[in-house]
């Protein structure tokens, strides 16, 4: 037994043990900690012995192909990237000005609570609901514009019938500026079920950062007879913005991963051309690489995909290399 | 009112008139009515918690920004209800600039810390003339006119809190309120705030809440004493005990409690 300074009568102090006890939840905390490094260094390395060597040009260059040595993920890759843009497009000023106006401006009251439980209680939603959600709203749009609903013959829109039927308009006017109703199997449809998705983690990281600038900011700005939005404008979110931006990116690599919403939006798994317009068919990188797995040959199935995993790996790592980057960087030290 | 007084409102800057705040249900100051002089140092004591940050809150109006707070009363500024149906407390703050306990300067360049409050309110003049005339009033220019790019944050404590003082003058206040502006600061930093609260004096109005019995009879023209109500200690209300000239409050004090609280023995 570990001699103790002093022994007193009313104590039974038994250090021994609780020495024991404490180096064994010291090496069994640090056992927890190793298991998902391990399975995550095992799972690296096998992809990249798998897959390293099939990182080619062509990966970047070519389309999908019926010759795996041809094979390639532009479409996806291209895909993928659009995807991300429109998205943080889409969700940057919602999810910010949702937060802004949570934090700044909601009185505190029940409605008030009522939207941010629902908000925590969305981010947990399965993504496939958000998949169904996206079809439904956007994909289809209940419907509206197929040639017997009552807003077509009511209004007499000139509907289309077909795979990209629907109708399309030029907005105002202005050639160019083309709307597609319903969006159907778009980018467009695609980057608002992702924004759906994703807001929720938006508006959350969003506030959390708005909420870390320290008070006496503002109150020093209301002292100086800056209206509301005059202190959030010019103090709150220049102090906020790093924070905003890394939980931007930290939420659009979750998008960048997802399969099952676009799936469920029939987004297709060939698509041997790349997207004209934000209205055009498209395909990402998870959904070709899903799509290698289901094919029967090894060099798709195993070879292709490490491949894929890769790339795929590559863009979430550099997204959150930046959002580390953006923090330690602009973060202001008080 | 007589002719008499009427010549003296040109030397009251704020009258509060049976001034109440609320915090919720709780009231933390009851019926103060009070008159605050103009180009006077009017310091404001009392024991923790009795609501001199309360009280000088009402006088811009910065109370509105706790949700919870309530004011029942009048506070006339230059004899304008400024709790008046249809006052905007924004065009009120320009004029009575306000230095917090806590130097906050803003993590900006100390230029923009200090031409923040003249940008907002569209000052139309030479904004680096402003800036200078601000800082050399706050006592700051000449350790700081080599890096007025600088962040307001890599300053010292006390260089802050001057620099929070030119970020109050440069909007061209009226008044200048202080929430215990050196209870941060080193006696020596303090010095130099009381020796600019003396200087700022000729041109400004200044209402000071201060822990400091030395500081208040130092540097105050007007003196308030605020204290709990004794009436009524669970219910913890701050009252208005006594209010005069300083030299009187701190030699001879009307009040039993307020001769207490100054020589210590309660507090
Ligand atoms: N934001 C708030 N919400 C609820 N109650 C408050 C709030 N601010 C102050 N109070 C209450 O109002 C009373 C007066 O507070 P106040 O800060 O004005 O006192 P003070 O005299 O400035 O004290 P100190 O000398 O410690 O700064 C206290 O009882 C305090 O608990
Ligand atoms: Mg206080």
């Amino acid at each position: 037994m570990t001699a103790s300074v002093e022994t007193n009568g009313d104590f039974k102090e038994n250090l021994g043990f609780r020495q024991k006890l404490g180096r064994f939840f010291n090496v069994l905390l640090l056992i927890c900690t190793l298991v998902g490094l391990v399975v995550l260094t095992v799972l690296l390395v096998d992809v990249a012995l798998e897959g390293g060597s099939w990182i080619r040009l062509q990966l970047f260059t070519n389309y999908h192909s019926r010759f795996p040595e041809k094979a390639g993920m532009k479409s996806g890759i291209v895909g993928s990237l659009i995807l991300i843009g429109l998205t943080g497009l889409f969700s940057f000023p919602i999810g910010v000005g949702a937060a802004i106006y949570l934090e700044e401006y909601a009185p505190k009251n029940w409605l008030t609570n009522f939207i941010n439980i629902n908000i925590n209680n969305l981010s947990g939603v399965p993504s496939i609901v958000y998949g169904m959600l996206g079809l439904t709203v956007f994909g289809r749009m209940f419907g509206l514009f197929e040639p017997d609903s009552w807003l077509v013959k009511v209004f007499n829109i000139p509907v289309t019938t077909g795979m990209q039927g629907g109708w399309q308009f030029d907005l105002f006017g202005i050639p160019g500026l083309a709307i597609q109703l319903p969006f159907g199997r778009s980018l467009v449809a695609g980057a608002m079920t992702m924004t759906l998705l994703i807001l929720p983690v938006v508006i959350i990281a969003s506030r959390e950062a708005i909420r870390a600038v320290p008070p006496s900011i503002r109150e020093a700005a209301y002292g100086l007879g800056a209206t509301r939005w005059q202190t959030v404008s010019t103090q709150v979110l220049p102090v906020a913005v790093p924070g905003i931006l890394t939980g931007m990116i930290l939420a659009l690599s979750r998008a960048v991963g997802e399969t099952a919403p676009l799936l469920i939006m029939g987004a297709f798994t060939y698509v041997p051309f790349l997207p004209e317009s934000v209205w055009d068919q498209f395909t990402t990188m998870p959904i070709q690489i899903y799509n290698w797995i289901t094919l029967p040959q090894e060099d798709y199935r195993i070879h292709l995909a490490a491949a894929g995993i890769i790339v795929l790996l590559a863009v979430l790592l550099s997204l959150n290399t930046i959002a580390v980057y953006l923090r330690n960087k602009f973060q202001v030290k008080w | 009112m007589s002719a008499d007084q009427n010549s003296n409102n040109h030397d009251i800057v704020f009258t509060t008139k049976q001034l109440s705040v609320y915090y919720g249900r709780q009231l933390a100051i009851r019926d103060i009515d009070l008159s605050i002089q103009r180009h006077k140092i009017t310091a404001i004591i009392g024991p923790s918690g009795c609501g001199k940050s309360t009280l000088l809150r009402s006088f811009n109006r910065m109370n509105e920004l706790i949700p919870t707070a309530r004011v029942e009363g009048q506070v006339y500024y230059n004899e304008k209800n400024i709790y008046a149906e249809g006052i905007d407390p924004v065009s009120i703050r320009r004029h009575i600039g306000m230095v917090f306990q806590k130097p906050n300067p803003f993590p900006k360049s100390i230029y923009d810390n200090v031409a923040f409050g003249a940008r907002i309110n569209k000052y139309q003049g030479d904004m680096d003339e402003l800036v200078e005339r601000s800082l050399r009033q706050a006592a700051l220019w000449d350790e700081v006119k080599d890096k007025l790019k600088d962040s307001g944050l890599a300053l010292s404590g006390g260089q802050q809190q001057r620099l929070c003082i030119a970020r109050a003058l440069a909007t061209e206040p009226d008044v200048i309120l202080m929430d215990e502006p050196a209870s941060a600061l080193d006696p020596i930093a303090t010095l130099r705030i009381e020796e600019l609260m003396e200087e700022l004096k000729r041109n400004y109005t200044i209402i000071v809440v201060t822990h400091n019995m030395q500081q208040a009879s130092r540097v105050s023209d007007m003196t308030a004493f605020l204290s709990i109500d004794r009436n009524d200690l669970e219910a913890r209300i701050g009252i208005l005990v006594e209010y005069g000239a300083t030299q009187r409050m701190f030699i001879k004090p009307e009040m039993q409690e307020t001769e207490d609280y100054i020589t210590g023995r309660f507090g």
